[in-house]
């Protein structure tokens, strides 16, 4: 399905289904939450600045997790901060959606080992819709994971609840 | 000051709570003192004219295996243009050694880290507690025997 605002034709009338129309909805502004952890948010920042301009795909950052529909788990997540994280995603309204970016969140990255202080994977303690590999991601990485992300919501349905 | 002259001078003074020198050290030479003295040696050393040592640029924990931790102090002086190590060493039975946070204040969250890592407990600081890790973390994680945690707070630890 292309977006709806392509669906217009000769009158000012578009037919769809209730699914497509909220999906439509979520998937074009996907407000992500301000918070970075690490080196990868330096490249969160990079991609949402004028250069990469995440502003094209509907995705700007939000300064609380109350406005927040995408956590994008942006570096290490440390022991210390996965609490936090726990708090922060039990603020998010729902549909909240999560990309883990880079090796760290994804699975502990180089403290996978000797990383006594680091958990390995933010998965372990919220749930992820996509993840993105790198150390850190390239900016086109992180855009590639919100498309994948888009096409994800693209294909959920308000009768067939999405998993977690 | 050479730091031979430093080591001599602070001879000359406090005696037998100046153990030993290596001068010859690479990269920088250092000086080994009882941690009972540390404090008043430091003082001195911050305070004395032809000393002047205005700045602890660095104070490190240390695990030296078999049950010996230490401190190590790197000092410079920006009046006289001069450095030197101290180091210092006991037991991990009985790790304490004065806090030198009233000489450099530099020294409180270096202390609080040594503390918060290594378990080194700086008599007379003020507000020794973690820095780094969760307040309630068990353990003092770059000590050399340390095994990490199954689990902290419900979470798994080890990969």
């Amino acid at each position: 399905m292309g977006l709806l605002d392509q669906k217009f034709e000769n009158s000012n009338i578009v037919i769809t289904s209730m699914d497509n129309l909220l999906n439509w909805a979520r998937l074009s502004s996907l407000w992500g939450m301000q918070f970075g952890l690490a080196c990868c948010a330096i490249e969160m920042m990079a991609t949402g600045a004028s250069h990469y301009d995440l502003d094209r795909f509907g995705t700007f950052f939000r300064g609380t997790p109350r406005q927040s529909d995408v956590m994008i788990v942006a570096g290490t997540v440390t022991l210390k901060m996965a609490s936090r994280i726990r708090v922060l995603y039990d603020q998010m309204s729902e549909p909240r959606y999560v990309i883990s970016m880079g090796s760290c969140s994804n699975c502990g990255g180089p403290y996978w080992e000797h990383g006594y202080h680091v958990l390995k994977g933010v998965d372990r303690i919220i749930p992820v819709d996509v993840y993105v590999p790198g150390c850190p991601p390239r900016p086109e990485a992180l855009m590639e994971g919100l498309l994948k992300l888009q096409e994800k919501i693209r294909t959920e349905s308000l009768v067939r609840k999405k998993s977690a | 000051m050479t730091p031979q002259q430093i080591f001599e001078s602070l001879k000359s003074r406090f005696g037998e709570a100046v153990l030993e020198a290596k001068i010859d050290a690479f990269p920088d030479p250092w000086i080994r003192v009882a941690p009972a003295k540390l404090r008043e040696i430091c003082l001195y050393l911050r305070d004395d004219g032809e000393m002047l040592f205005d700045v602890l640029m660095c104070l490190s924990g240390m695990d030296y295996r078999a049950g010996k931790l230490g401190v190590v102090y790197h000092c410079d002086s920006t009046a006289k243009h001069h450095r030197i190590v101290l180091k210092t060493e006991f037991t991990d039975a009985d790790p304490h050694v004065a806090s030198v946070e009233s000489v450099w204040k530099t020294a409180n969250w270096h202390e609080r880290e040594a503390f918060d890592l290594y378990g080194i407990v700086f008599d007379g600081h003020p507000d020794l507690r973690r820095i780094l890790m969760p307040d309630d973390w068990r353990g003092f994680p770059m000590r050399k025997d340390y095994q990490v945690p199954e689990f902290y707070n419900g979470m798994k630890v080890p990969y």
